[in-house]
């Protein structure tokens, strides 16, 4: 789905969004209050300009909007993968735009991420992947890498991997196995913007996705890693 | 004077705390190990290839972790990413005095792709939570396999970031580029340009490092050290005063630098004499030279 016919099935009540570079930003109504949004199209290439312009969006919202929701829409092929950009050191950007999110977000802003096609691994890390909760429609292309890369990386035959996939949604590209994993807090079927608007009153700052992975049986170490960890703590202090 | 840069995840974590005062939570002995790299066939670590515990740092209590680079690179699979998560959540529970990251990975453990994504992410958030909570995190880079991917964007939400002229901070590998975009792009068998884009030197130049240190582990300890004072005193928590400074920060390097194509004309511009020589220089001479005219001195 194009970044027009989404937003127009996302905020029915209307939004002014324009496209720069395949940088998407601008404003609309979401449950009868204005939101800030933000994205990419045409699965693009996240290289330094569109990290540091994500990140100016979102400062500018905290710094002229307090509360003010933020939605990120996101559709990249992940990082952009060239000399020049980590001779500027491109990590700096993406974690610039991460930290704009995160201090949002502490400031009391809700953060909103919707992988509506296609989300890829170091340019998700820093969009999606940071927001309270991120949903994602039903055909999103979610990965780090496809089978075929994998295969030839980790030397495991590629049908033997399809088999596990089956089986194990850390292996398979997908928004459902993503939500499985917790990663994606639900997908969404039809009605974007009841979608949204159930999202924006639900969403907490809480880091949850652990917990979901080992409910939604996903992700079944993570959580239980993590409290092993912390619980020490508690055992030691009482 | 011990190699940081050949010193293995453990040793160097216990040479960077106080003698005999790192404890070590989920230890080797206790086999938290991948669910998921049997599957494949891969060979699993008991600690999932990273070291995480407490300890001392010149009489103060800090947490540390310390990826090891000798499995699989470092890289962050479930068990991996979740100990990190788990440190900085009991950090925040004990309020310990820092984090210190010994960081060396290649980022996302391509084996356990998804959930690797994922964890990164949460290891992003729980260091800015933690930070919010007003303990700094310091992350330490001086190891042979670098900080990449998902890790070398952690890195950068740390308080400071504390590299030898060895280490190595960048988001894709040049092999990766390689791959993706053709030998013209990146050729990552040219060593020398490897290091003068992703090194040490060009990221304290940059202002993407704020200490620079010779190759050994008191150095880094020292520097951790300071590093921790100084963060004490400047506060931990990201502010939004901050962030512009960040912001225009990296709006001036893309400005200033955009069009170059070699990290030595970029020294070049901020007024280095002799900027081809710059990578022959060891770390004091280098800092003789290069600490007027680095950003975000």
């Amino acid at each position: 789905m194009n970044w027009r016919e989404l937003s127009s099935q996302l905020f029915p009540e209307g939004f002014d969004i324009v496209e720069r570079d395949l940088f998407l930003s601008g404003t609309a109504r979401a449950a009868g209050a204005e939101v800030t949004v933000i994205g990419t199209t045409e699965h693009a290439p996240i290289g330094v300009e569109i990290a540091l312009a994500q990140a100016k969006a979102v400062l500018d919202t905290v710094d002229r909007h307090p509360g003010r929701p933020i939605v990120i829409l996101v559709d990249t092929q992940g990082q952009r993968l060239r000399h020049r950009d980590e001779m500027l050191g491109i990590n700096s950007y993406m974690a610039h735009l991460g930290k704009c999110i995160d201090f949002a977000r502490c400031r009391g802003h809700k953060v909103i991420g919707l992988v509506y096609d296609q989300a890829l691994s170091g340019g998700f890390i820093t969009s999606g992947l940071l927001a309270d909760a991120c949903y994602a429609l039903p055909d999103a292309t979610i990965r780090v890498m496809g089978l075929p890369a994998m295969a030839r990386i980790t030397k495991v035959p590629e049908e033997r991997l399809v088999e596990l996939a089956k089986a194990n949604p850390v292996f398979a590209p997908g928004a459902h196995n993503y939500f499985m994993m917790g990663g994606i807090e639900a997908v969404w079927e039809s009605d974007l913007a009841a979608n949204l608007a159930r999202a924006l009153e639900t969403a907490t700052s809480e880091d949850r996705r652990s917990s979901l992975g080992e409910e939604r049986g996903g992700r079944r170490s993570a959580h239980r890693v993590m409290q092993a960890v912390v619980a020490d703590a508690h055992a030691r202090a009482a | 004077m011990t190699s940081y840069l050949e010193a293995s995840a453990r040793s160097r974590i216990r040479k960077l705390l106080d003698p005999n005062t790192f404890h070590e939570f989920l230890p080797p002995s206790e086999r938290v190990i991948s669910p998921h790299l049997g599957q494949l066939d891969a060979p699993v670590s008991f600690d999932d290839g990273i070291v995480i515990g407490s300890g001392l740092l010149q009489g103060r209590k800090v947490f540390a972790a310390a990826q090891e680079g000798e499995f699989m690179g470092g890289a962050v699979g479930e068990v991996h990413g979740a100990k990190l998560v788990g440190l900085f959540k009991r950090a925040m529970a004990e309020k310990v005095g820092a984090v210190i990251l010994l960081a060396e990975s290649g980022g996302v453990r391509l084996h356990e792709a998804n959930a690797g994504l994922i964890a990164v992410s949460e290891v992003m958030r729980a260091v800015l939570e933690t930070r919010a909570a007003g303990i700094p995190v310091i992350a330490l880079i001086g190891g042979a396999n670098g900080c990449f991917g998902g890790m070398g964007i952690v890195a950068r939400c740390a308080n400071v970031v504390v590299m030898s002229e060895e280490g190595r901070l960048a988001m894709s590998g040049p092999e990766v580029i390689e791959t993706a975009a053709g030998v013209e792009e990146f050729d990552s068998r040219d060593r020398a340009l490897v290091w003068r884009t992703t090194g040490g030197k060009h990221r304290y130049l940059l202002g993407d490092c704020q200490v620079i240190v010779p190759d050994s582990i008191d150095a880094f300890r020292n520097a951790a050290f300071d590093a921790m004072q100084f963060v004490d005193a400047a506060g931990a928590e990201l502010t939004l005063d901050g962030l512009h400074a960040e912001n225009a920060m990296l709006e001036r390097r893309l400005a200033n630098f955009g069009t170059r194509t070699d990290p030595v004309e970029i020294w070049s511009d901020l007024g280095i004499p002799a900027a081809p020589t710059l990578p022959m220089l060891d770390a004091d001479a280098f800092r003789a030279v290069a600490d007027s005219h680095r950003i975000g001195k």
